[in-house]
């Protein structure tokens, strides 16, 4: 009993410690960075690269406000509950002035309402959920990355044009896929009254049990089908589906389907003829595009992911942020983030004043196989403001913030 | 018609790798009685070799020398751990090996990740059978036909094997009463491994056989956990057949599902599991668990007493200090040290249950994301303050409990521990799926204390009160003629109820007052960090509890406060490191080969040797 008690109490000094460490004298300025680096490492690690090549040329000239910028990469698990302990360790203990990170969207909406009520900045980098600038937005959350919302109207706007008259969806069992296939159907039958959607499919996430869902939509037999699966979901069912000719003399969008991460694995067996939300790398021929791509390349050996380039503007942000405000007070950097605006890779990008959400677009277009692989041809950069609702509709949709 | 048909045949296909998987687990869990939860990392590491091997072996024959490869591969790797891993801690109290089976999954999972990479691989597909069938009309994929047909063999040879050969007649013996088996002087080391390595070979094989229907990933290994659980209780612990009938039944089932309720495929199989198990308590070809050990493994259990003068002074000085953290230490040192004590009172009410009542529950989340959730909803939709929700959660919790434990509480052993996980994942998946009212994945956030309550140090002292305060309850419940009655329905049901204790209802009010305590921790929890998410019902919150306390020691009074605190902090501290799984995993695997007793049973025996502690007087 005694040598228990005993033993449990040196832990506890020694952990307090440990962890009650002195603060390090602020010689750069640390932001705190959140993901799920092991559970999505196909995702996070591109993205960690992403931020890292950001920060490379942002320290090469001169940093900010005259410090160099320094991330801190901190690995949540993939759990809300842990993703809110760190976040109070980065902001209490290591000094961070802000947070950015997660690709999961509720971790990042646990963290939004953590900065919400912790008063803290949190400019959620991958996070696609639309809640978190609309129904849970606040006053301290921005998101960089173009949401489901506009993704899916691009789509449908793509859908419209066609003489597709029922619809099929397809989509994960969980909020993203239920937020991407209401984003579509409201913004085709605002397009496309006569638009009739004859199956509603919803495979759990990760478990997708292909060759029925598969029979299940050729059973409606739809004009085209939208497709919102992804990663090993994906995979199975573009090879059942193919198999079973369901693609055959049908449309298909896919939502997030030519991103690098989700169209590389399928390699020769991606579809054909998907019109698709991706992101070309391959394609840039000048342009600030084919820069940011040319010096990934160069730093890394390897070819960018969409994560990479949403990392690098994660930090470019972030030093805007920083720059624009003139100080790390986090009270003035939410009001330098509000209509902050900036160049990137893929053209000027604005922080909305109306609901945080920035105008960072999406390319859209048409999957083809080229040296064994998938790529999207024909594609177009859509600007994301013009994607986004109204102001009004945005003040309606937005209860929670001030 | 045509569709009807074709669809069965989907089914049937689809049965087949999960056949396989769940087969491999049943003859474990039959031999061993191990619960293995590393099955599925055995299931991923077979999709890995399989397509590392295919891409070196071409054509229709390497296709299938690959898949038997793989198995082979995955045999010997699952011979390796049960020799490093699982041989030393054959001793230790039941249920205790899947403490190291999880350290085996978190070296794999970083293992996998440093051999294969990140990247989903994509199957490939095999050559001759790339193509399809028409059946009345509808497509079907040759290889789901040739999967099909190629089930039965597989079974038939299991069978023979099992039936027929002098192997099988040995596991079959073992399966029923391993200690006899080894009294006739069969080698029951080499029987197990031997088990081991067919369990293991055919996970592999499941999951390379599996890789024409798509791929393999790093999540896959969790992916199919709860489904191979699933069919291999439906079937019945131990019986092929069974394992057979099940995986058809969830797969056909599954695949109408889909057709007809798309929205509620998560929760289909727990119900078909709940309803089997309410109705054949031992799965569809199951025996009656034979309370089979003669008497219990290893040394008897010791009487419990209360702390002594010094092991109170000792708690005291300990809570001193705790109550100073917010003085003197960071603000993240109390958010650190709150999430530490939450965690800690969920694993003792779980202890509470399994320690003293012998109810081993899987799902043990449940009360806590339910009580969590319960304060989560009285706060968003009828803005209940923060005050009364916090109270109503435990109750909330508790009701929750009383209904599972009565429909629980009529079966022991493994199979009860089976239902309460199909339960807890028939709430999480209800949770899941109703985000009209539960928030679904996006769950419910801006759930913060009241004013008065909402600054981190006055939060810490409201959870250092409730929390340490729970945990003392808990133990003093121990110590009360209804924790003496609770240990007597454990350890002798037919002696117990002679002098006139209930069992049964003693067993299920333990039940639903640690379910309380539990709802309790998941209320202190909602509101220290301001949102919940179907996460905290997932069947890995239930097994954090599980392992903590066999880590601190099943058979002692603080072992669940000991493992909790001691595995917190360590991840706290490793998940700052790249390859972190690696090395918890490893750790544990330390752990508990060196302490098999968990960390305060043996730091207990090592005291009384060292002289420092007083044995047990005989």
């Amino acid at each position: 009993m005694q040598l228990r008690k005993t033993s449990i109490g040196i832990a506890m000094v020694a952990m307090m410690g440990l962890f009650s460490g002195v603060a390090q004298a602020a010689e750069t300025i640390k932001v705190g960075e959140i993901n799920h680096y092991k559970r999505m490492a196909a995702f996070a690690n591109p993205y960690k690269d992403g931020i890292n090549l950001g920060l490379d040329e942002i320290n090469a000239a001169g940093g900010v406000l005259g410090k160099p910028l320094e991330f801190i990469f901190r690995d949540d698990q993939g759990k809300p509950g842990e993703a809110i302990k760190i976040a109070e360790e980065l902001m209490t203990r290591d000094g961070a002035v802000m947070l950015t990170g997660t690709i999961l969207s509720h971790v990042g909406l646990a963290i939004s309402s953590y900065a919400g009520e912790k008063e803290h900045l949190y400019l959620a980098s991958e996070p696609l959920a639309d809640a978190l600038v609309w129904e849970k937005g606040n006053e301290y959350t921005f998101r960089l990355r173009t949401s489901t919302y506009m993704q899916a109207s691009m789509l449908a706007e793509a859908a419209a044009k066609t003489s597709a008259k029922t619809y099929a969806t397809i989509a994960p069992n969980y909020a993203y896929g239920k937020d991407a296939v209401a984003a579509f159907k409201k913004a085709l039958l605002k397009l496309r009254p006569d638009v009739k959607f004859v199956t509603e499919q919803w495979p759990a996430l990760f478990k997708i049990d292909a060759g029925a869902e598969v029979q299940a939509i050729e059973r409606a037999k739809p004009d085209a089908i939208y497709n919102v699966t992804f990663g090993g979901d994906l995979a199975k069912f573009v090879r059942e589906g193919t198999t079973r000719g369901l693609f055959e003399g049908r449309k298909v969008y896919g939502l997030l389907t030519g991103e690098p991460e989700y169209i590389d694995p399928l390699k020769d067996e991606a579809p054909v003829g998907w019109v698709v939300t991706g992101y070309p790398w391959y394609d840039f021929k000048s342009g600030p595009n084919k820069v940011f791509v040319d010096a990934y390349m160069a730093k890394y050996n390897a070819s960018p992911g969409i994560g990479s380039l949403v990392g690098y503007m994660t930090a470019k942000s972030v030093a805007a942020g920083i720059t624009a405000a003139g100080s790390t007070d986090t009270e003035a950097l939410v009001k330098a983030f509000k209509g902050l605006t900036l160049q990137t890779p893929v053209g000027e990008i604005t922080f909305r004043k109306q609901d945080h959400q920035s105008t960072m677009g999406a390319f859209v277009g048409t999957t083809a196989l080229r040296d064994g692989g998938g790529v999207m041809v024909n594609w177009e950069y859509k600007e994301g403001a013009d994607y986004l609702p109204s102001d009004e509709e945005v003040k309606m949709m937005r209860p929670a913030a001030k | 018609m045509g569709l009807f048909i074709a669809q069965l045949l989907t089914g049937l296909a689809n049965a087949a790798g999960l056949f396989l998987v769940a087969s491999g687990l049943s003859l474990i869990f039959g031999v061993t009685r191990i619960v293995n939860f590393a099955h599925g990392s055995f299931y991923m590491l077979g999709a890995f070799i399989g397509y590392s091997l295919m891409q070196v072996l071409p054509g229709f024959f390497g296709f299938w020398a690959s898949v038997l490869l793989a198995g082979v591969a995955v045999g010997l790797i699952g011979v390796i751990v049960e020799i490093c891993v699982l041989r030393p801690v054959y001793k230790a109290p039941e249920l205790f090996q899947l403490v190291a089976t999880f350290g085996v999954i978190l070296v794999i999972q970083d293992l996998a990740l440093m051999t294969w990479g990140a990247v989903d691989v994509l199957g490939p597909r095999v050559p001759g059978l790339k193509g399809i069938v028409r059946v009345l009309g509808e497509p079907v994929p040759q290889y789901d036909l040739a999967l099909i047909a190629l089930t039965p063999f597989v079974l038939f040879a299991l069978w023979y094997l099992i039936s027929k050969t002098r192997i099988g007649i040995l596991v079959r013996a073992a399966t029923q009463d391993r200690e006899m088996v080894g009294a006739l002087g069969v080698n029951q080391a080499w029987l197990f491994t031997g088990v081991f390595f067919l369990g293991a070979a055919l996970a592999g094989i499941g999951g390379a056989i599996q890789l024409p229907k798509g791929g393999a990933d790093l999540l896959m290994d969790f992916n199919i956990l709860a489904a191979i659980f699933v069919v291999v209780v439906i079937g019945g612990m131990g019986s092929l057949p069974g394992a057979y009938i099940a995986a058809v039944l969830i797969s056909v089932l599954n695949v109408f599902g889909v057709t007809y309720i798309p929205q509620s495929t998560l929760v289909l199989m727990f119900v078909v599991m709940a309803v089997v198990l309410m109705v054949k308590p031992y799965g569809l070809l199951g025996r009656e668990e034979v309370a089979g050990e003669h008497g219990q493994v290893g040394e008897p259990e010791r009487p419990f007493k209360p702390a002594g003068t010094q092991g109170r002074l000792l708690v005291g000085g300990l809570l001193a200090i705790l109550a100073f953290v917010p003085l003197f230490g960071s603000s993240f040192l109390s958010v650190l040290v709150s999430d530490v004590l939450i965690f800690c009172l969920f694993a003792a009410s779980l202890h509470f249950i399994l320690g003293l009542g012998g109810l081993v529950s899987f799902g043990h989340a449940a009360y806590f994301g339910g009580g969590a959730y319960v304060a989560a909803l009285l706060v968003s939709t009828v803005g209940a303050p923060m005050e009364v929700a916090f109270l109503l959660a435990p109750v909330g919790a508790c009701l929750g409990a009383v209904i599972i434990g009565w429909l629980c509480i009529r079966l022991t052993g493994v199979y009860f521990a089976m239902l309460t996980m199909a339960f807890a994942q028939l709430l999480w998946s209800l949770v899941f799926q109703w985000d009209e009212f539960t928030g679904g994945d996006d769950g419910l956030v801006d759930i913060w204390p009241a004013p008065w309550l909402s600054g981190t140090t006055a939060y810490y002292y409201l959870t250092l009160v409730v929390g340490v305060g729970g945990i003392i309850f808990l133990r003093h419940m121990a110590h009360t003629p209804f924790g003496y009655a609770l240990r007597a329905s454990r350890d002798s049901k037919r002696q117990a109820e002679a002098t006139g204790i209930h069992t049964k209802r003693i067993q299920w009010a333990a039940f639903a007052f640690a379910g309380a305590m539990a709802g309790l921790a998941g209320s202190l929890f909602v509101f220290s960090k301001g949102s919940i998410f179907p996460t905290e019902l997932e069947i890995a919150r239930s097994f954090d509890a599980l392992i903590v306390i066999f880590l601190g020691g099943v058979k002692t009074l603080s072992g669940a406060v000991v493992g909790g605190a001691s595995l917190e902090f360590v991840k706290d501290f490793l998940t700052r490191f790249e390859y972190w799984r690696l090395t918890l995993g490893l750790l544990i695997i330390v752990v508990v080969i060196l302490a098999p007793d968990g960390i305060v049973g043996s730091l207990r025996k090592f005291g009384e040797r060292l002289g420092v502690l007083r044995g047990v007087e005989n």
